[in-house]
């Protein structure tokens, strides 16, 4: 094997052994598959049942208010006095009281409690009377509610863009789906620059304080060195963004198989029935369909995506993209003696990538603007705005240019790192200053 | 025989400062050099270019004749003055890496670290982590990676920094062990003792220029005073008188009976003729040529360069 290999293998292994990797690399994905499953679960969570007892006095909800597994209503022949007397000697949860003036005035219904119910109770409750309350403001004024139904139905409009392509087909994109993956890869080409660029510097750092540079830049060039270190780590990034996908994946199939398993595709084909029935009360469930729709909507969206193009571009912005960074940061572990001394180096490098994130919501409301472009070309920026850029269409020459830049932007900071980390590396107790370095740049070697 | 090394005219500059100005040394085969001289004199980096570490701005370095280029990395092995390693690798590990880097298989390597490992005593330590190893054994273990790959040019730089005298002593066997097998060594330190004890050859750098070299006993012979030091019994007046025109009488003690007088001759006065205008009077019981230590030599050509570049330099 030849030493730059030794050294790649050196970097990789000494880094995937440790444990606060592995560590890292397996709990990651528990914690974003739990993000992802855990809502959806805890919403169709069974909670332990409420029983309400129901006293109206609009007389117009006796029997007609809407269960669900949760929440039992009665409608016991007291009046609201006596029944709050009475409260504790009976095993309702609560008291709904709805007053004689609730469609013509009032607006409200009361609950009282032993102990809170709780948001989702206090928010179905609130909406099932709102609908119910509408549905009887339009019986007594005598419109026919399928009506309104299929009214408030079909006029929502939703807007479908598709792109013409110069050969004069549509091509459908700009979906949610797609945004947010775009955004996702951005926000993961940030976290692997920022975190394994660090890794670069504090390496590099510690084999110039603990002396070891010497001896092995006696073996191998110190470019040699510092491209070892880089691709070795950029390995073990791979590594764990790799295993991260599949676990990730693993886990969110297992999690939805088993946790989500009631919510299928027949429930979608339903919901147009259920729609259509119009009069059926049955919000809860109507809801739940709904969420179902978005899995189901989001699969649909994957399938128009061009996941190749999209997974290439992908690795292209986030390796280049972290070549690049990396350099640098490495040669400010060269340059300085210890942490503290790097803060003056790392703020400016890391700027641009923090531009990006300030830019990020402006690029995706305006992804043909002229600073989006500039943004998108300019190789310190071009890794995260590009990929925010990917979803709305980008011609092919501009996707070209960004990347030949990116690759030129890569070799003249390297360049330019690799002369200040041969000076650095070897240079001890000398404070480096901007000046310094720009100095060292220009060193004969 | 051909020189394994030789330096000619080496000029490196740093932004503001010569580090070497035109300084040429020679190592002959299989013999050892020190390279001498104060903190900030040159020798890091001259020691550095012909690592390959820097390059030079102008001169040229040979080795065995052919001008130095990559291929004689593997030739070289280097213990740098400021040595580390990687303190969370396992000891075994470590040693492989860095043999590995030095061109070797690893089959190759893991063969030669056995042999060198048993021989140090540290065989136990394979597996356990560099930062567990006392700081005796992290430098055997350093002393080992930079000669597991045979190299036939050993640049050491002070080698005995930090070491107890035990290393120090096992440390120097194998130097002369090394240099009996035909390895040649360069030797770069500040302790004079041990220049005179191990080196064949020296070079003297200060302020980056090399201010004087050659073998050890050219050097030697180059500075004696041409005193001597006879211890006789008798009497110091006649003793006197028995030098006549030979020299003069410098210094002298008396102990009990015995005399202990120093003398300078004059250049062309041998030691025997000396010798045997003396032993006529006087009872001799000693007679020593003072030849000055590679550390006396070594000081008051410092000092003397001193003097002569002092004024100039403003920083």
């Amino acid at each position: 094997m030849n030493s730059t290999g030794l050294i790649i293998k050196r970097e990789y292994l000494s880094r995937v052994k440790k444990n606060s990797f592995i560590i890292m690399t397996l709990l990651g994905p528990l914690l974003l598959a739990a993000i992802m499953i855990v809502p959806i679960w805890l919403a169709t969570q069974e909670k332990s049942e409420l029983r309400i007892e129901v006293i109206d006095e609009s007389f117009l909800f006796k029997d007609l208010i809407p269960e669900n597994e949760n929440i039992r209503f009665d409608y016991p022949p007291v009046s609201v006095i006596p029944a709050q007397e009475n409260f504790y000697n009976t095993n309702y949860d609560a008291i709904l009281y709805i007053p004689h003036n609730v469609i013509s005035g009032g607006n409200a219904v009361k609950i009282f409690y032993k102990t809170p119910l709780g948001f989702a109770a206090e928010e179905y409750i609130a909406s099932t009377f709102s609908k119910m309350a509408y549905n009887v403001i339009l019986l007594k004024n005598k419109v026919d509610i399928k009506t309104i139904k299929i009214a408030a139905q079909n006029s929502q409009i939703k807007v479908l863009s598709e792109k013409i392509k110069t050969d004069g087909k549509s091509e459908k994109q700009n979906s949610g789906t797609f945004i947010a993956i775009a955004i996702g890869a951005g926000v993961l080409i940030y976290m692997f620059i920022f975190m394994y660029g660090v890794q670069v510097m504090r390496g590099v750092m510690e084999e110039k304080s603990n002396r070891i540079v010497e001896v092995i830049l006696s073996s191998v060039k110190p470019f040699q060195f510092m491209m070892g270190k880089i691709i070795g780590i950029a390995l073990v990034g791979l590594t764990q963004f790799v295993i991260w996908c599949v676990l990730t994946f693993s886990i969110y199939s297992i999690g939805s198989a088993t946790l989500l398993k009631n919510i299928d595709i027949k429930q979608v084909q339903q919901k147009e029935e259920v729609y259509s029935i119009g009069a059926d009360l049955n919000y809860e469930k109507m809801k739940q369909i709904d969420k179902a729709n978005v899995v189901t909507q989001v699969w649909n969206d994957l399938k128009l995506i061009d996941v190749k193009a999209i997974t290439l571009a992908f690795l292209f912005y986030f390796l280049i993209g972290y070549f690049m960074y990396a350099a640098l940061f490495a040669a400010v572990g060269a340059a300085v003696d210890n942490e503290a001394d790097t803060q003056q180096f790392v703020l400016p490098i890391t700027i641009p990538l923090i531009l990006c994130f300030v830019v990020a919501q402006f690029v995706i409301q305006n992804p043909e603007s002229n600073i989006t472009y500039w943004l998108s070309i300019i190789p310190f920026t071009s890794p995260i705005v590009m990929m925010l850029r990917l979803p709305f269409g980008v011609p092919i020459n501009e996707l070209i240019l960004s990347m030949s830049f990116l690759v030129a932007g890569f070799f003249i900071t390297t360049w330019i790192a690799a002369r200040i980390y041969k000076t650095g590396i070897l240079l001890y107790g000398k404070k480096a200053s901007w000046r310094e370095l720009t100095k060292w740049l220009f060193y004969k070697q | 025989m051909q020189p394994i090394l030789s330096a000619n005219n080496i000029v490196k500059n740093y932004a503001n400062h010569t580090a070497l100005d035109r300084v040429s040394i020679e190592i002959p085969s299989n013999s050892i050099f020190g390279l001498l001289g104060p903190n900030g004199a040159g020798k890091t980096s001259l020691i550095r270019i012909i690592n390959q570490i820097t390059g030079p701005d102008s001169g040229e370095v040979l080795f065995n004749g052919e001008p130095l280029s990559p291929k004689h990395i593997f030739e070289i092995g280097y213990l740098p003055e400021e040595r580390g390693l990687y303190k969370k690798m396992k000891v075994g590990e470590h040693a492989m890496y860095l043999a590995q880097l030095k061109g070797l298989s690893k089959a190759e390597a893991l063969e030669k670290l056995k042999h060198w490992f048993d021989k140090f005593d540290i065989t136990p330590w394979w597996n356990k982590r560099v930062e567990e190893l006392s700081k005796g054994m992290q430098q055997k273990l350093q002393f080992i990676v930079t000669v597991i790959h045979a190299p036939s040019l050993l640049i050491l730089d002070e080698p005995f920094s930090g070491f107890d005298p035990i290393n120090t002593n096992l440390i120097k066997d194998e130097i002369l062990a090394l240099k009996q097998s035909g390895t040649s060594i360069l030797f770069s330190t500040h302790n004079m003792e041990s220049v005179e004890e191990l080196c064949d050859h020296i070079a003297l750098l200060d302020k980056s220029n090399k201010i004087l070299g050659g073998s050890v006993e050219e050097v030697r012979t180059s500075f004696k005073s041409n005193r001597y030091q006879i211890s006789f019994t008798g009497s110091i007046i006649s003793f006197t008188n028995s030098l006549w025109t030979l020299g003069k009488l410098i210094n002298h003690s008396t102990d009990n009976n015995l005399i202990t007088a120093i003398v300078e001759v004059n250049k062309d006065v041998s030691p025997n003729q000396l010798l045997s205008n003396v032993m006529d009077k006087s009872e001799i019981r000693s007679f020593t040529e003072l030849v000055p230590s590679m550390k006396e030599i070594f000081i008051s050509q410092i000092n003397n360069n001193k003097e002569s570049i002092e004024p100039a330099i403003n920083e």
